[in-house]
């Protein structure tokens, strides 16, 4: 079954199974490998994409449930995104695994907080885990990418 | 050392790899290896030296032979080599270098990551081959102008000689490549480093990791590639009895089912089918030798073994006699759980066996070893095989296990086609090589001054080095499960006597980042403090006064620093105490608790402030932590390693437990397995580096133990609750 959806600005529609994660229509169908897997269970944040702007795990958001919509990737989300500038001037990754994920969920904070609290930073980037301990560096460049324009 | 695994079968690698790492915790050097100059055939690149690529663009490469898991080796190391090539860091390219007997770890004698040895070993190497490189480029460049070498100077990728002469790294590479290469090869002094300690260098793998499109091994994507999903015996140990896979055979998109030597691959075009027809395998499992293991068998093992008497790995002095003179006896009991590494990226490997040739394209820390037991295991010669290192996401020790690779070659060659194997999370949590479970037993007399007099001190717990290196293990001591103790840092007048007691409890152990620093580093610093509280002593004072300030190394100090440390320790402690405002008054539920430790040559005091709740749930306010690592080739990504091993070492020490019941093991996900997240780190790290031109110690494990006994020490100044039994969960410091 066909099923067709924006993924950073383009239009395409994949022919796979509607129960597909859309992680693996991302990684496998498009071979677009920025969007990682960590758990399969939404525990760890890894797979985090933008549909219609907002955060979700793309492994537990079914491609079936994505039809018409917009979905953003780290590939979408430029090179030049504001958190990506603040993530690479704090040197933030160290494996880098988990930082796709981490920066998508940052990203999608910042567009509807302009100037988060440490609170706010700990609620919604909680469920994005980095076994790197990066934490001080993700919270700090989440602050810097909020004063950026 | 030359012949580095002789050994080709699967079976037979437990037995062989030990002379991999024949030259393991002994800290031999080799020669200079044979001379690696070369060309490259299409004429693109010369090579001066196995670390130096220039292209005839001017294009600088520089190989990196560790793997990059996070810990900078991608930076760090091109950095050595740049400092004395005289190129700039911003314009070099990197890559992996494949495995080759000239990039062995002489450290640990073989190419593998770990042990926190890549910038110790690569400290003068790498240097020596920049600056080697340049004397090469130098030497060339003089010889086509006919003047002397003294005349000639190398800056930013270009060789100046006399009367404005001038000529590019990359038109004198291939005939650079040609000169004799340099026997004496002088370096700069520090006071001259321009690279090295840079304070503004960036990571070079930033960029690539920020904008996503850095490889990682799942990223991997060959011509003809299938994805493999996996479905292993939950039973440590088990093997697969029967199995039916008429579903899966005829589920859409799958291309093979396959059984291999641990379990059942089902291979198809994306790996959500795969997954999902492996789901449909109807199983039965043969339990193995460990089918009705649980923790309460589990632990019994442990306690019996830990009633044997062991083997001693240090002593001095008469100990029962120091006993008997002591004015009070202490006694604890720790012990501690298995804990899983749990990378963020699963195991995972991309394999193409053909008939005559394999490709292993993995996320490894061991890539030299991989071409050995992939020939074991698919009939090929281990030059028939290539071994490409991606970027790892997270190591931790467990990717110095080959076993994902074998599984993937093992895959690829009976479906006759290109794989990808991929573990899920619940693959990798419950098929990991665990930290060992241990108990810890300490006895201590003390002088009427409250001083320790006697101590003796006796683990029990599983040797990982028996199955991965049998050859470092000798007369019943595991060099690496007495690490953190056998350079026991304090003076102990009366004696000494420390034993080891090896015991199998048939769940599969692996060296997990500072491997037994955390077990005995991690115990006796909780029981020092034990001690100070006993002795009515402030605990950093009564540390410093107790200092063995002419320590030196003890046999069993394979990766340790290999002299006298109580001097830095002193100090180390004094500006913790400094830094952290020890001692200053603190609300009801909260404590500062402290600890140290020399591991890897680098010595940390640490200082962790808590707030411990009336039901004991503890949170981490600060770290405050004085690290002396000698030299710094790349400040910030030493602070980074910090600021990591406080991270994973606080998982380890506050949620982290595997269990096993029924021989299988039950955690299986980040919902029961805990792990901390942004809002657990400590509010506040506060750490600081001794400003020293000493060599290098290692940074990427050695924090991870000494977070643990500081955080247990200020739980119990908080609470008066000493917890024991690791992890510090509420339910344990209750019942403590």
């Amino acid at each position: 079954m066909k099923i067709a959806f924006q993924v950073n600005g383009k239009r395409t529609s994949v022919d796979v199974a509607p129960d597909t994660p859309l992680l693996w229509v991302l990684r496998d169908t498009l071979g677009m490998t920025g969007t990682k897997f960590g758990c399969g269970k939404a525990l760890c944040g890894a797979c985090t994409v933008h549909l219609n702007g907002m955060a979700v795990r793309s492994c537990q958001t079914q491609i079936g449930s994505v039809a018409g919509q917009k979905v953003t990737t780290i590939e979408g989300l430029g090179g030049n995104h504001r958190v990506q500038r603040a993530w690479m001037a704090l040197d933030v990754p160290q494996c880098g695994y988990c930082q796709p994920g981490q920066m998508m969920s940052a990203s999608a904070l910042l567009a509807m907080n302009k100037n988060p609290s440490d609170q706010d930073i700990d609620a919604f980037m909680s469920g994005n885990i980095c076994r790197c301990g990066t934490y001080p560096r993700i919270r700090a460049a989440i602050k810097a990418a909020a004063k950026m324009s | 050392m030359t012949n580095i695994v002789k050994n080709e079968t699967r079976r037979d690698f437990l037995k062989v790899s030990g002379t991999v790492a024949g030259g393991l915790a002994l800290g031999f050097y080799l020669p200079s290896g044979p001379r690696v100059a070369q060309a490259d055939a299409g004429g693109g690149y010369a090579s001066p030296n196995a670390w130096v690529r220039i292209g005839l663009d001017n294009t600088v490469t520089i190989m990196v032979a560790r793997s990059e898991m996070g810990q900078d080796v991608y930076t760090s190391m091109p950095m050595l080599v740049a400092e004395e090539l005289e190129v700039d860091m911003n314009k070099i390219k990197v890559e992996f270098a494949p495995p080759a007997e000239v990039y062995i770890n002489a450290l640990l004698g073989g190419q593998l990551t770990g042990g926190s040895t890549s910038v110790r070993d690569a400290w003068e190497k790498l240097r020596k081959a920049g600056a080697s490189a340049r004397m090469m480029l130098i030497a060339a460049a003089a010889d086509d102008w006919g003047v002397d070498t003294g005349s000639c100077k190398a800056m930013d990728g270009v060789v100046t000689g006399p009367g404005g002469k001038r000529a590019t790294y990359g038109s004198l590479a291939a005939k650079a490549s040609q000169m004799e290469v340099p026997r004496d090869v002088p370096l700069k002094p520090a006071s001259q480093f321009k690279v090295v300690g840079n304070v503004r260098q960036k990571r070079l793998d930033t960029p690539a990791k920020v904008r996503g499109t850095a490889q990682f091994g799942i990223d991997t994507r060959i011509p003809g590639m299938k994805y493999a999903a996996v479905r292993m015996p939950p039973m440590i140990g088990g093997k697969v009895a029967s199995y039916d896979d008429s579903r899966a055979k005829n589920y859409p998109g799958v291309q093979a089912v396959v059984q291999y030597s641990r379990g059942i691959a089902v291979v198809a075009d994306d790996y959500w089918t795969a997954k999902k027809a492996a789901a449909t395998l109807d199983v039965r499992w043969d339990g193995g030798p460990n089918a009705n293991l649980d923790m309460r068998g589990l632990w019994q093992g442990l306690e019996q073994a830990s009633a044997q008497p062991g083997v001693v790995f240090r002593e001095h002095g008469d100990t029962d006699a120091g006993m008997m003179e002591a004015s009070k006896t202490i006694t604890a009991e720790y012990r501690l759980p298995f804990v899983s590494h749990s990378p963020m990226e699963p195991m995972n490997t991309t394999a193409d066996v053909r008939g005559d040739k394999a490709t292993i394209i993995t996320p490894t820390q061991f890539q030299q070893l991989i071409p050995h037991v992939v020939a074991g295991a698919t009939g090929l010669k281990p030059e028939q095989v290539e071994v490409i290192t991606t970027f790892l996401g997270g190591g931790f020790g467990r990717r110095v296990e080959v076993d994902y690779a074998i599984d993937a070659a093992e895959i690829s060659k009976a479906a006759g086609m290109p794989v990808k194997m991929l573990w899920s999370r619940e693959d990798d949590m419950t098929h990991d090589s665990y930290r060992p479970a241990g108990i810890y037993k300490f006895t201590a007399g003390l002088d009427s001054n409250g001083k320790l007099h006697a101590l003796r001190f006796h683990s029990t717990s599983p040797s990982i080095s028996s199955r991965l290196f049998p050859s470092v293990v000798k007369d019943g001591i595991d060099p690496f499960a007495v690490e953190g103790i056998d350079n026991f840092p304090y003076t102990a007048d009366g004696g000494l006597r420390f034993t080891y007691q090896m015991h199998d409890t048939g769940v599969t152990v692996g060296y997990w980042r500072a491997v037994s620093h955390n077990l005995n580093a991690v115990t006796l610093e909780s029981f020092i403090d034990e001690l100070a509280t006993a002795a009515g002593k402030d605990p950093i004072q009564y540390r410093i006064d107790m200092l063995d300030m002419g320590s030196t190394k003890h046999q069993w100090s394979g990766l340790s620093a290999g002299v006298p440390v109580g001097p830095r320790m002193k100090r180390a402690l004094e500006e913790v105490r400094r830094k952290s405002k020890w001692g200053k008054k603190m609300a009801k539920g909260r404590g500062q608790g402290v600890a140290v430790m020399e591991g890897y040559n680098t010595v940390i005091a640490m200082v962790a402030e808590v707030t411990v709740s009336s039901a004991y749930d503890v949170q981490i306010d600060k770290i405050t932590a004085v690290v002396d690592a000698g030299t710094l080739i790349h400040p910030d990504q030493a602070l980074a390693q910090m600021q990591s091993c406080i991270n994973y070492g606080q998982s380890a020490c506050m949620w982290g437990e595997i269990t096993v019941k029924n021989g299988a093991v039950e955690q299986d996900n980040f919902d029961v397995y805990r792990v901390a997240r942004i809002n657990e780190a400590p509010k506040e790290l506060d750490i600081h580096f001794i400003k020293s031109d000493g060599v290098p110690g290692g940074l990427g494990e050695p924090g991870t133990p000494v977070v643990q006994p500081a955080i247990a020490n200020a739980i119990f100044a908080a609470t008066g609750k000493r917890p024991r039994t690791l992890p510090y969960t509420p339910e344990n410091i209750r019942a403590s």
